[in-house]
Order: C-alpha cells, then structure tokens, then sequence
C-alpha cells in the first residue's frame, strides 16, 4: 500500500474514533468490558512491539550475552521503572547499546 | 476582550506545563521517522494528518520494519481505540455546538487536550463558550506538535546513519509502558502480549502484533475483572 495511502486512511481513522461518540451522542454507549478493555490497550501493543525487537537479532531468537540489544533493554526498563523519564530512558538504552557494541 | 478570547487563552494556558514535555517527544518523533525510512515530507505530513503521538511512532517502526499497510492500519486502529473513550466522554459537554465545532474539536481531541479541557468541563460546566478552552488547548498542543516534528525532522538529518538511532522507538515504547506497570492486570497485560509477540513472530505480514495486543488486552480485561467480582464476594 502506498505510504501516502496509509496516512491519510490512518488519518481518517483516528478522526473517526476522536469523532464516534461526540457525533452519535445520546445514540450509542461504550459498554462496561470495554471501558476496562481499553485500559491494557497501550501495555498490550507496546510490549507486543519492545519484545521481539529485543529477543529477536537477525531474525533468530537470541537470549545469549551477545544480544546487545537485549541488555541495553533491560538498562533502558530499569531507568523508566526509577525515573518514570522518556528522555533519560532513552539515553541510558542508547549510550548503554553503544557501550555493549564496543565491548 | 471577547469572552471566546478569554477562554481559548485560558486553554493554551493550561496546556503549557503539558506542551514542555511534548516538545522533546515531537523531537524524537521526527528524528526517529526519517530514521525509519519516511520522507521529510510524510514524517511532517503525518503529524498534521494523523495528529496522534503513539500511532505516529508506532507507524515509523511498522514502516522501518516494513509491514503491509492493512496491518499498519489495523495497529492505528487499536492503538487509537482510547480516544473513543474521550469521545464519550466529551459528547454531553459538546452536544449543542454545531457540526463543523464538533469536527474541528474531534481533530483536536488528543491525549494532552482531553486532560485539562475535561477538568475544566467537570469544574465549570458547559458554557456558551466552553468550547473555547478545548480549542485553545487543543490547538496549542497541535502548533507545537507541528514545530517539534519540523526541528526534530532538521536535526535528524545531521545524525550520522550508522548511529543504531531505530533502537530508540522501542526503547520509547519501553519508557511508555514501564510506569503503567502498576497492578497485576498490567503485568499480565504487558507480559502475555509480549510472550505471544515472541512466539508468533515468524507469522506473515507482522500479524503476531495484532494477536499479541488482542491477547494482552484479552488477559489484563479478564484478570481485572476477575479480581472486581472476587471484591463483590
């Protein structure tokens, strides 16, 4: 599919849940399990992304001390888990990776 | 000054402590999407068309990883599901503004505006020109938004390309998810979504994503409600 394509129907679809209920106010009701539902939303994709981009180097599974990805990873989890901080996160996984690489 | 003028300000001032820590993050957006492969153009573009933090930095990587554009879509579609929730919640407030308000409004309607603008709602009630304050919020988080892509998109470009800058999405991602690990729904939610992530990797068209985010959000709704009916008892 072409990139601009994906834009502008991704564009169309976020408007779409942004816009769904204020436009059929009074018509429609998000039901109870959903309501909760939506909730592990982010947790669930994010994690279903973070996983294989550390486990997997080179499209094999790798949990050996080589996959630097893996332990740069666990430096960058340790650091948002302390600080809860995007941006210190993401220098400790990335000055951490370039630290694993050169060993 | 008018009383519309009044209320947009004192929306673009409640969103300012929020604007501080968006601009880094529309920084990154921008650097990460060229390194991901977008042109300058669709890396700025989407900021405008898509207008959603998460979805946008989940795109780049689907991209970067080259996933066809039914599984990028459907992955927007989860991701973005949340705003539904502020839509609901929205709608009592905004249901006398006229159809092109309410559009304009929806365009608007992120994370960063939803938050101040339902606290005004709830405070105040609605006014004649309530709406005002989500348009100023909403529109100062979408100007500054478009500014941090552009910078972020300048600044990408004089980063050396062997640098392993693609490591920094998930190491966002990993600074997102983190601090909601709060209860034992989230862990599972998190966990389960990745281990399925792990096992389903070698399906076609990147749909392990899908089915992971399905089983994690399946694992963490069931696990909650669980312990809710156990409370009852």
């Amino acid at each position: 599919m072409n990139i601009w394509l994906v834009l502008l129907l991704g564009g169309l679809i976020t408007f779409g849940m942004r816009f769904s209920l204020i436009y059929l106010f009074g018509r429609f009701e998000i039901p109870q399990t959903m309501r909760m539902a939506l909730h592990y939303v982010p947790p669930a994709v994010l994690s279903a992304i973070i996983f294989p981009e550390l486990f997997f180097h080179a499209n094999q599974f790798d949990l050996s001390l080589g996959n630097t990805r893996l332990l740069a990873g666990l430096v960058a989890i340790l650091m948002a888990w302390y600080t809860k901080n995007t941006l210190l996160t993401i220098i400790a996984g990335m000055t951490a990776l370039l630290i694993f690489q050169y060993l | 000054m008018s009383e519309s003028r009044k209320m947009f300000l004192e929306g673009v001032r409640a969103e300012v402590p929020l604007l501080i820590g968006v601009f880094p993050f529309g920084m990154i957006y921008g650097a990460l999407a060229l390194n991901a492969g977008l042109s300058n153009s669709a890396a700025q573009l989407m900021s405008s068309i898509v207008f959603a933090g998460s979805a946008q930095f989940v795109t780049a990587q689907l991209i970067h990883e080259g996933a066809p554009g039914v599984v990028i879509l459907l992955t927007i579609a989860v991701v973005n599901l949340r705003h539904m929730l502020y839509s609901a919640s929205l709608a009592p407030y905004l249901k006398n503004l006229s159809l092109r308000w309410k559009v304009l409004l929806s365009y608007l309607l992120t994370d960063e505006a939803y938050a101040p603008s339902i606290i005004n709602y709830e405070k105040g009630g609605v006014q004649p020109f309530s709406h005002w304050f989500l348009f100023g919020a909403g529109f100062a988080l979408w100007f500054i938004w478009q500014m941090s892509t552009a910078l972020g998109i300048f600044l990408g470009a004089a980063i050396p390309q062997e640098w392993p800058l693609d490591f920094a999405l998930p190491l966002t991602f990993i600074a997102m998810v983190v601090p909601v690990l709060k209860n034992r729904p989230m862990i599972a939610a998190a966990l389960s979504a990745g281990f399925v992530a792990l096992l389903a990797y070698g399906l076609p068209f990147k749909l392990g994503i899908i089915l992971a985010a399905l089983t994690g959000i399946i694992a963490g709704t069931v696990l909650e409600g669980r312990k809710s009916s156990r409370g009852i008892v």
